[in-house]
C-alpha cells in the first residue's frame, strides 16, 4: 500500500508539470507578441523592456518555462492587466466563492442523484425508473446557462422569491451563514446541481442493477438476510465507482462553473475568467485556469487513492 | 417423396440449408424499428435540419433587417406576420432561430467530426501499435484530461480570442482526447482476440489485419461514442458564443442570441427563452439517438 500511494504522487508531479506547460502555453498561443499580452497597452517602452527580461521572454522557451514556474512557485502569477492587482489575491477570494458554490452544486447533485438512482434500480422497467432516467437525460442536456435564465425568470420575476444575481449585500466580502446571505446561493446552485444530478442518477442505477444481477445477491437473500442486511452489502459494492465518479463531478462542477457564474454574476472563479476574457486580460485568465487545473489534478489523485482504500482490487498505475 | 422423409428420423434431424444471417447491421436496424423514442427523437432532428437548411426560402423575413419600432413585440404579433416575435432590436426572431440554428448546429458537430477523424485514427494508431507509440499518445492525452472539458474550451478559445474558427478549433482539441481514449480501449480490446492473433500467424501483414480484422469492430463502438459527444459540443459551443468567444453579433446563432436577449428576461421572459428551448431540444434528441444507438448496437442486450 504504501508503495502504491508513493507510485500515484509521484505519477500526479508529470502530470501537474504537464499541466503548467499548456498554462503557460496559454500566453504563447494568444496573437501578437507574448509580451503584449502580460503587459498593459500603455506601459512606457523601459517598462515593457524590463518585464520582458525579468520573466526571460528574449530566451528560449524551456528557460521561459522554469522561469515562469520559478515564480509560480512562489505564489507569483503576474499581475491583472484591468486592474493592476496581484492576481493570486484577486484569485483567493474567488476560488473560495466558486468551492462554495461547486459544493452546495454537488451536495444537492449528488443526493438527487444517489436518489434518483437507486429507486430507478429498485423498480427497474416501471415507470418510476423511466422518469429517473428521463430526468437524468435532460439533466445532462440541458444547457445549465439557459437553464438559470429560467429559473431567473420563474423565481426571481414571476415568483419573486429569490434574488437573481450577486452574493448578498456588501458583495462576496461580508458572506455570512445566514439566510439573507444564503438565498443568494440557491439559484446558481440549483441551477449548477443539475449535471451531476443526470449523471450520478446515470451512474448509480447503472451499477447497482449490475449488482443486483449478481450471484451472491441471490445468495444473500437465498439465505434469509433481511432486506436491509442485502441494502449494506449492495451499498458496499456500489460505493467505489459511484464515489469516483462523484468526484470527478466535483472537478467538472469547479471548473465548468464559469457560464452559471456569468448568468448570477456570483463573484467566483468563472466570473473572474469572464471578465478577464472580456478584456483580454490574459495574466488572469492564465492564473485562474492553472489553479483550477491543479486542483482537478489534486482531486483526480484523491479519488483514486480513496477509491484504492475502499477497494483494494482496483490498483490503478 | 414426403413420406419418405416423415418414415426416415434421420432426415428429419439434419436441419434445413441454415437461414441466411441477415447481417448485423439488419438486425441493428431492426432493433432501432422498434425503438419509439429513437425514432421521435431522430425524426425532430431530421425536420430541424430540413427547417435550418431551407432557411433562406422559409424564412418569413431578413435576419439582420432591425427596426427601432418593432423592438420586443410579443409571439404572434401584428396577427402572424410576426410569429414568434422580435427581438431587442426589432429583428423576426422565427427568421433569426432558423437561421441561428444553422451556425449552432455546424459549430456544434463539426468540432465532433474533425476529433472523430483525427482522434479515431490517433487511438486506433496507439491500440493497434502499443508500446512507446501508444505509451507517447495515451500520456499526452492524460495531460488534457487533466483539465475539466469546459475549463480547457474557455482556455484556448479565451487565450485565441472571439471568433468562429477559435471556438471550433478549441472544441476540437477538447474532443480529440476523450475520442482517442475510447478508441484505444476499443482497439487493444480487439487487438488481444484470439482471431487477430490467428489471422497475423497466418501470415497478415499489419495493414491487412488492421482493415479486414480491427477497423470492422472498432469503428463503431468509437463512432456511437463520438455521436454521444455531440449533445454536449452544440451546448459547450452555444456556451462559447453566449460568453462572447464563438459568433460574434450581428451573426445569428442561439447562444449569442440567448446572450443579447438576456436583458429582455424581464419585459419578454418567453422570447429571451427561446433560443435556449432550441439547444436544449437538439441536444437532448441528439443524446437520446445516441443513447438508442448505442443500446441498438450492442450485440448483447
Amino acid at each position: 500500500m504504501f508503495f502504491y500511494l508513493l507510485r500515484r504522487l509521484l505519477y500526479a508531479v508529470p502530470i501537474a508539470l504537464s499541466v503548467s506547460l499548456v498554462c503557460f502555453l496559454l500566453v504563447h498561443i494568444a496573437p501578437g507578441d507574448p509580451v503584449n499580452a502580460i503587459v498593459p497597452a500603455d506601459a512606457p517602452a523601459a517598462v515593457v523592456e524590463q518585464i520582458r527580461r525579468e520573466y526571460g521572454l528574449d530566451k528560449p522557451l524551456p528557460v521561459q518555462f522554469v522561469l515562469w514556474l520559478w515564480h509560480v512557485l512562489q505564489g507569483d502569477l503576474g499581475r491583472s492587466l484591468a486592474t493592476g492587482r496581484s492576481v493570486s489575491e484577486d484569485l483567493y477570494a474567488a476560488v473560495g466563492n466558486t468551492l462554495m458554490l461547486a459544493l452546495a452544486a454537488a451536495g444537492i447533485g449528488f443526493l438527487a442523484g444517489t436518489a434518483f438512482g437507486t429507486l430507478a434500480a429498485a423498480f427497474r422497467g416501471t415507470w418510476v425508473d423511466k422518469l429517473a432516467v428521463a430526468f437524468a437525460s435532460a439533466g445532462v442536456s440541458v444547457p445549465h446557462y439557459w437553464l438559470g435564465m429560467v429559473m431567473v425568470v420563474v423565481f426571481s420575476v414571476m415568483l419573486n422569491a429569490l434574488p437573481a444575481m450577486g452574493a448578498g449585500p456588501g458583495g462576496s466580502a461580508s458572506w455570512a451563514w445566514d439566510w439573507q446571505h444564503i438565498q443568494f446561493l440557491v439559484l446558481p446552485a440549483l441551477t449548477l446541481s443539475v449535471i451531476p444530478m443526470g449523471i450520478v442518477t446515470r451512474a448509480v442505477r447503472g451499477t447497482v442493477v449490475e449488482i443486483l444481477n449478481q450471484d451472491f445477491i441471490t445468495t444473500l437473500r437465498g439465505k434469509g438476510l433481511r432486506r436491509g442486511g442485502v441494502v449494506r452489502h449492495v451499498v458496499k459494492n456500489a460505493a467505489p465507482s459511484v464515489l469516483a465518479i462523484m468526484g470527478l463531478q466535483l472537478g467538472y462542477l469547479m471548473g465548468g462553473s464559469i457560464l452559471v457564474e456569468t448568468v448570477f454574476s456570483w463573484p467566483g472563479t468563472g466570473f473572474l475568467l469572464n471578465s478577464a476574457i472580456f478584456q483580454r486580460d490574459i495574466p488572469v485568465l492564465q492564473g485562474t485556469i492553472l489553479v483550477l487545473a491543479l486542483f482537478f489534478v489534486v482531486l483526480n489523485l484523491a479519488v483514486d487513492l480513496l477509491q484504492t482504500a475502499l477497494d483494494p482490487r482496483i490498483r490503478r498505475t | 417423396m414426403n413420406s419418405a422423409v416423415a418414415n426416415n428420423p434421420t432426415l428429419l434431424a439434419t436441419p434445413a440449408a441454415p437461414a441466411r444471417s441477415k447481417g448485423y447491421w439488419a438486425g441493428v436496424m431492426k432493433r432501432l424499428s422498434r425503438d419509439p423514442v429513437t425514432l421521435v427523437c431522430g425524426a425532430i432532428l431530421l425536420l430541424m435540419l430540413a427547417a435550418i437548411l431551407l432557411a433562406p426560402w422559409i424564412a418569413p423575413h431578413d435576419p439582420y433587417q432591425t427596426s427601432m419600432i418593432r423592438r420586443l413585440k410579443p409571439v404572434w404579433f401584428q396577427d402572424g406576420r410576426y410569429p414568434l416575435g422580435t427581438d431587442e432590436l426589432g429583428r423576426d426572431m422565427l427568421t433569426r432561430l432558423l437561421y441561428g440554428g444553422r451556425l449552432s448546429w455546424f459549430l456544434g458537430i463539426t468540432p465532433v467530426i474533425i476529433a472523430f477523424g483525427i482522434g479515431g485514427l490517433l487511438g486506433i494508431v496507439a491500440g493497434f501499435a502499443g508500446g512507446w507509440v501508444n505509451m507517447l499518445i495515451m500520456r499526452t492525452t492524460d495531460v488534457f484530461y487533466a483539465f475539466p472539458s469546459v475549463l480547457l474550451a474557455v482556455a484556448i478559445s479565451g487565450a485565441l480570442g472571439p471568433g468562429i474558427s477559435n471556438a471550433m478549433l478549441s472544441l476540437t482539441l477538447v474532443f480529440i482526447p476523450q475520442i482517442i481514449r475510447v478508441s484505444e480501449t476499443t482497439t487493444t480490446a480487439v487487438r488481444n482476440l484470439d482471431y487477430v492473433e490467428s489471422a497475423r500467424a497466418s501470415g497478415a501483414g499489419a495493414l491487412t489485419v488492421v482493415r479486414v480484422h480491427v477497423l470492422p469492430n472498432v469503428l463503431g463502438p468509437i463512432f456511437v461514442y463520438a455521436t454521444s459527444l455531440i449533445s454536449v459540443s452544440m451546448i459547450l459551443a452555444s456556451g462559447l458564443s453566449f460568453l462572447g468567444l464563438g459568433t460574434r453579433p450581428p451573426e445569428a446563432e442561439w447562444g449569442l442570441m440567448l446572450n443579447t436577449l438576456r436583458t429582455a428576461i424581464y419585459s419578454q421572459p418567453l422570447i429571451a427563452m427561446l433560443p435556449g428551448l432550441c439547444i436544449f431540444a437538439t441536444s437532448i434528441c441528439f443524446n437520446l439517438v445516441s443513447d438508442g444507438l448505442r443500446s441498438a448496437m450492442d450485440v448483447r442486450s
